[in-house]
């Protein structure tokens, strides 16, 4: 077992707007292998809903098999969450979703819960655009059966035993663009000043929003030969479109030179500022980002950042027309008003 | 910044803030951990290597090691240092056979040291065992020093001095008792090797104000008061006592008096609280005693009627700082408080009528003579000071920190070395890793707080003067009490070369001390960390650059727990939980082949 964490703060810790210390949105300690990315990962998510000061009792995490759905456990020990069976994450977050849209969801995931058993159910949230923030720890193996490939992992690269892997990957980020999704990102769990402002902005998108996270698997895939270690991200990790996330209440200050930045305005009132590495990316084009990231990859370049985003689109509770209110809220005899009623209803479909 | 050389033993000796502050470098958290496993002997010996005191020190300290203490930086109180060694003098066996001895074959040298107090002791415990022939003159019937003629008994049992003492001079010190030094010069021509002056700060400044002529002997000078009390040539007071001054002799005084037949005792300040000289927890017991200490009266005046005296006259005054900042005062009144006796506790000095002026021991300012502060020796060869007589009055801790250090030069004078080759620290580091998740040191953060030293009750303590006031901590509060410390010997060392960037370290330090950033100057840096690192008495940790991406590991040493959270969660153990354990070289001990 791990040490446990010892209880005690920094004097200096401040507390956020609701009176909460960072520490506060911490969960368990994490049993994963040391130096796992994804605990870095839940470090950025840590940071990220203390920074926006989120209630811990109005966050929903949700998640499916393996060592990324796992990681739940370890932040934000206040909040609800459900560990449903593999691949079916998508599913549940979608269910919760349409009972109570008050929650903020956040749904963990990986490369093979998302691209491989659970790819059916990934796409129609995707489709749904069903209001939530979803994970892709990425890391090209299978960590908990002892680092198979999965479906991430790039053609030509190594397993740790030297085997090479003969198949093509699929590209959460591409697949989400050709799906439609609203807002898709992607980043490494080495690079926290990229990763939180990115799941901040995530976390503020009304609709489905991706992020793709490299995470090195520390035990299995850190090797020579890896396309998915800590090193090899570094080296080939291109930043195409840097993020700064700027709350509701703040008053943007910083001047960038014309051309350069694009400000994004979420529904809840906040920004986000997106600093354009190479002139003529334009990441509200869905089809001009798409021939970016075509281009990149085959440059052998991981291209980083919030590649895309699209605020126009209506999320799955505009669609479904669903109640604002929580069902869990709603008086039983008008939630369930009844066999009369049903019969009355079913008339009407004879 | 350059990257931090961790291989000079000052920069992991300063992370240990308590052994840092200690003037005799105890190594404080290992004889903490000593008494957690219930190593008395070993705990007691291992203080007593240091600071040769331990059960004196147990109840007397001046605990320089306490507002050092890490702990008081992530909560409001220290762990209680002080209280856990007496805990460890208290309940250790017979430990006579694991003392120094003086060996059969001796060197042919000869020592004198003047008075038998703890500056002097030392010097004998440090060469007594290398075969040196030590003569200690003591003016007094019975050793000890201030220790025993300034430290009332109701602090300080003789039992606990005698036999500490007795430690020392049993190894064969030949301590001639009422034999005051009356001349430096006859004393040198008595054909010494070597001369130690540990003969104290001996007297006690005199307020001389109107009406002190008169008042005669209804006055007494704090030190020697005590001393009389001590020695039972005093054994009462009257009950209206007014102590004027507010250092911890008075603290002593005033509960001396407490004792002895004073009913109304009242401590005369000057100034405000914060600006006392004793010590904060020595005021609360006075006042525990029921002694009133007075704020912002300045004394004026004895006030003697028909040869007796009647009172006091004090101004009371109210402080504030003038343009340039400096305490200035402005009388608002005069007040007559009566009193039967006044003690005057304002302070000591050396004096030194003894020595003549034409030895070649030159004096300098206030009449002190001129000493080295590293080898304590004389502007004479041959001729060392320690203690109080070295600088003016301190505590018993510096005094045995001057004794070791006069003893080094002592044994390189007799040898014909220069008195500044002094013997570097000796250092190990080891790694306390014992599995995955497994430390070898007690990781996990107490979050108890400080355990309160209990006292006899009032009524029971005021029958004998000889009534210890501190009980000692029992077994409970012991084990609660050692595991507040955080270990802080157990460093955290880090190998850049080893760094994979992974954040593991980062993410999971309880306290935000670790930040993997570009590197820059040290003001600029440290407003970049995790947690912007503020108290700069603490220095930052830069490691070389990390192989990836070339930035630096930063560490702020400030208030890091030391629950070896990012050695266990490192991947490739570039980060490791080792034990630093310093040692000061002491005369006649020499590095890796030391006799200890």
């Amino acid at each position: 077992m791990p040490s446990p964490k010892p209880n005690v703060v920094h004097p200096h810790l401040r507390p956020n707007q609701i009176g909460l210390t960072i520490r506060d949105y911490e969960g368990s300690m994490s049993t994963l292998c040391a130096g796992c990315g994804h605990d870095s990962v839940t470090a950025a998510i840590v940071r990220s809903f203390y920074e926006l000061s989120t209630p811990p009792h109005l966050i929903a995490k949700l998640s499916g098999i393996g060592c990324s759905s796992k990681t739940p456990t370890y932040f934000v020990g206040g909040a609800h969450g459900f560990n449903s069976a593999h691949g079916r994450m998508p599913s549940i977050a979608t269910g919760a979703n349409a009972a109570n849209r008050a929650l903020t969801y956040i749904g963990i995931s990986g490369d093979g819960d998302s691209l491989s058993i659970g790819i059916g159910q990934l796409v129609h949230a995707i489709r749904r655009n069903v209001d939530m923030l979803y994970i892709i720890e990425n890391n090209g193996v299978y960590g908990l059966t002892k680092g198979q490939f999965s479906a991430s992992a790039d053609i030509g690269s190594k397993s740790k035993r030297g085997e090479v892997n003969r198949f093509g990957p699929i590209d959460p980020v591409s697949l989400a663009l050709d799906l439609g999704a609203t807002f898709v990102a992607r980043s490494f769990s080495g690079d926290k000043e990229q990763l939180v402002p990115i799941l901040k902005a995530a976390l503020s998108h009304k609709g489905f929003a991706l992020v793709d996270v490299i995470s090195p698997c520390v035990t299995f895939n850190d090797h020579e030969g890896s396309t998915k270690s800590y090193l090899y991200t570094r080296k080939h990790l291109l930043q195409l479109i840097s993020a700064d996330f700027v709350p509701f209440a703040r008053e943007i200050t910083v001047d960038y030179a014309p051309g350069t930045a694009t400000s994004v305005r979420l529904h809840d009132g906040s920004v986000v500022r997106l600093r354009k590495v190479e002139a003529d990316y334009d990441p509200t084009d869905r089809q001009r980002v798409a021939s970016h990231l075509e281009l990149h990859r085959n440059r052998g370049e991981i291209a980083t950042g919030l590649l895309f985003v699209d605020k126009q689109a209506s999320d799955m509770h505009d669609t479904s027309k669903t109640t604002e209110v929580p069902l869990a809220q709603i008086p039983y005899e008008k939630l369930c008003p009844g066999s009369a009623k049903l019969d009355e209803l079913q008339k009407t479909f004879r | 910044m350059n990257p931090t050389d961790v291989r000079n033993p000052d920069y992991f000796h300063k992370v240990v803030d308590c052994q840092w502050a200690c003037p005799a470098h105890t190594n404080v958290p290992e004889y903490i951990r000593m008494v957690a496993q219930g190593r008395f002997d070993d705990a007691y010996l291992l203080n007593r290597d240091s600071n040769v005191f331990p059960g004196i020190l147990g109840r007397t300290c001046d605990r320089p090691c306490e507002p050092a203490c890490r702990r008081t930086r992530i909560e409001e109180k220290p762990v209680a240092i002080c209280r856990i060694k007496r805990v460890a003098a208290d309940n250790r066996g017979d430990i006579s056979a694991r003392l120094p001895k003086a060996p059969a074959k001796k060197l042919g040298k000869r020592v004198a040291c003047i008075g038998a107090g703890p500056a002097s002791l030392t010097v004998a415990n440090d060469l007594v065992p290398l075969g040196y022939e030590v003569v200690i003159f003591e003016k007094n019937a019975l050793p000890g020093g201030l220790m025993r003629t300034n430290v009332p008994s109701f602090r300080l049992p003789a039992k606990v001095l005698d036999e500490e003492i007795a430690m020392i001079v049993d190894m064969g010190v030949e301590v001639r008792y009422g034999q005051p030094v009356a001349s430096m010069k006859a004393l040198l021509g008595q054909g010494f090797d070597a001369v130690f002056v540990g003969s104290g700060a001996p007297r006690g400044k005199d307020l001389d104000l109107p009406g002190r002529k008169e008042a005669g002997d209804r006055i007494h000078i704090g030190i020697d008061w005590l001393e009389s009390v001590a020695f039972e040539h005093i054994h009462q007071i009257g009950e209206r006592v007014l102590i004027i001054g507010v250092g911890n002799t008075a603290m002593d005084c005033c509960r001396t008096a407490r004792r002895i037949g004073g009913k109304d005792v009242k401590v005369m300040a000057r100034r405000p609280r914060p600006y006392f000289k004793a010590s904060p927890w020595e005021l609360d017991d006075a006042e525990e005693e029921q002694v009133a200490i007075l704020v912002n009266h300045v004394p004026t005046k004895f006030v003697v009627e028909g040869g007796k005296l009647k009172g006091m006259e004090f101004e009371r005054v109210d402080w504030r700082k003038d343009a340039a900042g400096k305490q200035i005062s402005k009388t608002i009144d005069t007040v007559f408080i009566p009193a039967d006796d006044v003690i005057v506790a304002i302070g000591q000095e050396n004096a030194f009528p003894w020595i003549e002026r034409d030895v070649g021991i030159e004096f300098g300012k206030y009449d002190l003579p001129k000493v080295d502060e590293k080898t304590m020796q004389s502007t004479r060869p041959g001729v060392f000071f320690g203690g109080d007589s070295a600088w003016g009055p301190k505590n018993i801790i510096w005094a045995v920190a001057h004794g070791h250090d006069a003893a080094i030069s002592i044994h390189n004078h007799c040898r014909g070395l220069p008195v500044q080759d002094r013997p570097g620290p000796e250092v190990t580091l080891v790694s306390q890793k014992m599995g995955l998740a497994e430390w070898s040191y007690s990781n996990d953060y107490s979050t108890a707080k400080r355990a309160k030293m209990k006292h006899v009750d009032l009524q029971e303590r005021f029958k004998r003067i000889s009534t210890e006031v501190e009980v000692g901590f029992d077994a409970e509060q012991t084990k609660r009490e050692v595991e507040r410390c955080l270990n802080c010997d157990v460093q955290t060392v880090f190998t850049d070369k080893r760094c994979i960037e992974c954040d593991a370290c980062v993410d999971v330090c309880p306290t935000g001390c670790l930040t993997i950033t570009p590197n820059g100057e040290e003001g600029e840096l440290r407003t970049r960390l995790t947690v912007p690192a503020a108290n700069t008495a603490q220095e930052l940790f830069v490691s070389g650059g990390l192989p990836q991406t070339g930035r630096v590991m930063v560490k702020d040493e400030d208030v890091c727990v030391h629950c070896g959270l990012c050695a266990e969660r490192c991947p490739t153990a570039a980060w490791d939980m080792a034990r630093f354990d310093l040692t000061i070289l002491q005369a006649g001990q020499t590095g890796c082949t030391s006799n200890k």
